[in-house]
């Protein structure tokens, strides 16, 4: 319905822990009064973190919502490229900025400098 | 009193939380580098640190999105993420309203922000503080530049923030100690997590290091997101802290890429006694 609903609810419950514990124990039930197409619904709810990118969800707030479902850090990451290798580029939001040149493109190349 | 302190640092999430997949070698290095400056934060003998951040919609969201935010509470909670995720407990930090709201009324003179009585604090706080103040026990003025939500601060008034906290501080009886922290270039919690723009943070910190105000200011966003992700539109703070110590010189103690950390790590202070 719109990103700025969808991103408005993942920010209330990052920051509750109270609004944590009602959706752990009713998601459908918390979610029932936003405004979300079935489809941002679905992918709360599952939750699919790739179809929440490619949505233009904020990855500080997508992340944080990850770090709830106890989702690992690189599971985060192969999640959010799996979402767009399905889904395609990101439709709006922050990502969408200035054209977004694909999964191939953002891959996660360490620098030749790093991790040492 | 003068402002006693000025430095900035890096905040990223899995400083803390992904310790155990860095190198040791750099990553103890880093951490060494950050205990160098809880020594020298120490040494200045602050009554109150001003945290500037770029939060993470940890209490502002765009329905009511303020340019700049400055912590008004005795008492602020954190971190808001998952604790095993994090690396960090949920602790309280101690503020002092009547401190910040003295604090705020001097910023007030030169740029206009919003006041908050509550304040969450995520990692983009907790990380520093965890580094800094392991005990939690050095008052704490939260201050918030919008670096996640566009449109975004113009550069030009994260240093004249910067301009007016350096004014607040140096109006105040008590010893104010200020630290910038965010990335430089990073694309973090993205598919590009991990990727650092080197040459770009590199250039940056000379900037910042020589304090050039128009070197600074002398980015467009559309450039940032291009050559140093979004991410690196929290170089705001790095220059409001730069302003707060306009005409000091800074050093770079650190500055290595670490990828599973997403971000360049940066330790970072101004020389305030020679400026």
């Amino acid at each position: 319905m719109s990103l700025y609903t969808l991103q408005k609810f993942l920010y209330e419950l990052n920051r509750s822990e109270q609004l944590q514990q009602a959706y752990l124990a009713d998601r459908e039930g918390v979610l029932a009064p936003y405004a979300l197409s079935d489809e941002e619904r679905r992918a709360i709810v599952e939750p699919d973190i790739g179809l929440l990118f490619h949505l233009g969800v904020n990855g500080q707030i997508l992340m944080h919502f990850a770090a709830f479902h106890q989702i690992a850090w690189a599971d985060y990451l192969q999640r959010m490229r799996d979402g767009l290798a399905i889904h395609g580029p990101v439709r709006e939001g922050v990502y969408a900025m200035t054209g977004y040149e694909g999964v191939d493109a953002h891959r996660a190349v360490p620098t030749d400098s790093g991790g040492r | 009193m003068p402002l006693v302190f000025a430095g900035v640092c890096s905040h990223a999430p899995g400083i803390t939380g992904r310790t155990e997949l860095a190198d040791p070698t750099v990553r103890d290095q880093f951490y060494a580098a950050f205990d160098g400056m809880r020594q020298a934060l120490e040494a200045s003998r602050p009554d109150a640190l001003v945290v500037i951040t770029a939060e993470h919609f940890a209490n502002f969201f765009m329905d009511n999105m303020p340019s700049f935010a400055i912590g008004m509470a005795d008492l602020y909670e954190g971190p808001i993420e998952d604790t095993g995720w994090l690396g960090i407990d949920k602790v309280q930090v101690p503020g002092d309203r009547h401190l910040s709201e003295r604090f705020i009324t001097e910023v007030m003179n030169g740029s206009d922000v919003a006041y908050a009585q509550e304040w969450l604090f995520d990692h983009g706080i907790m990380v520093p503080l965890h580094f800094l103040t392991p005990r939690y026990d050095l008052t704490i003025i939260p201050a918030n530049i919008n670096c996640q939500g566009p449109p975004l601060t113009p550069l030009h008034r994260a240093w004249a923030f910067g301009e007016s906290i350096r004014a607040a501080a140096d109006a105040l009886p008590e010893r104010i100690a200020v630290v910038g922290t965010g990335g430089i270039s990073h694309w973090p919690a993205t598919p590009d997590s991990g990727k650092i723009n080197v040459d770009w943070d590199r250039d940056f910190l000379d900037r910042w290091s020589r304090n050039d105000r128009d070197a600074l200011l002398d980015y467009t966003d559309l450039e940032i997101y291009a050559d140093a992700g979004q991410g690196g539109f929290e170089v705001r703070t790095f220059i409001a802290v730069s302003a707060a110590a306009s005409g000091a010189t800074g050093t770079v103690h650190f500055y290595e890429p670490i990828p599973i950390f997403a971000v360049g790590c940066t330790v970072a202070t101004y020389d305030l006694a020679a400026s």
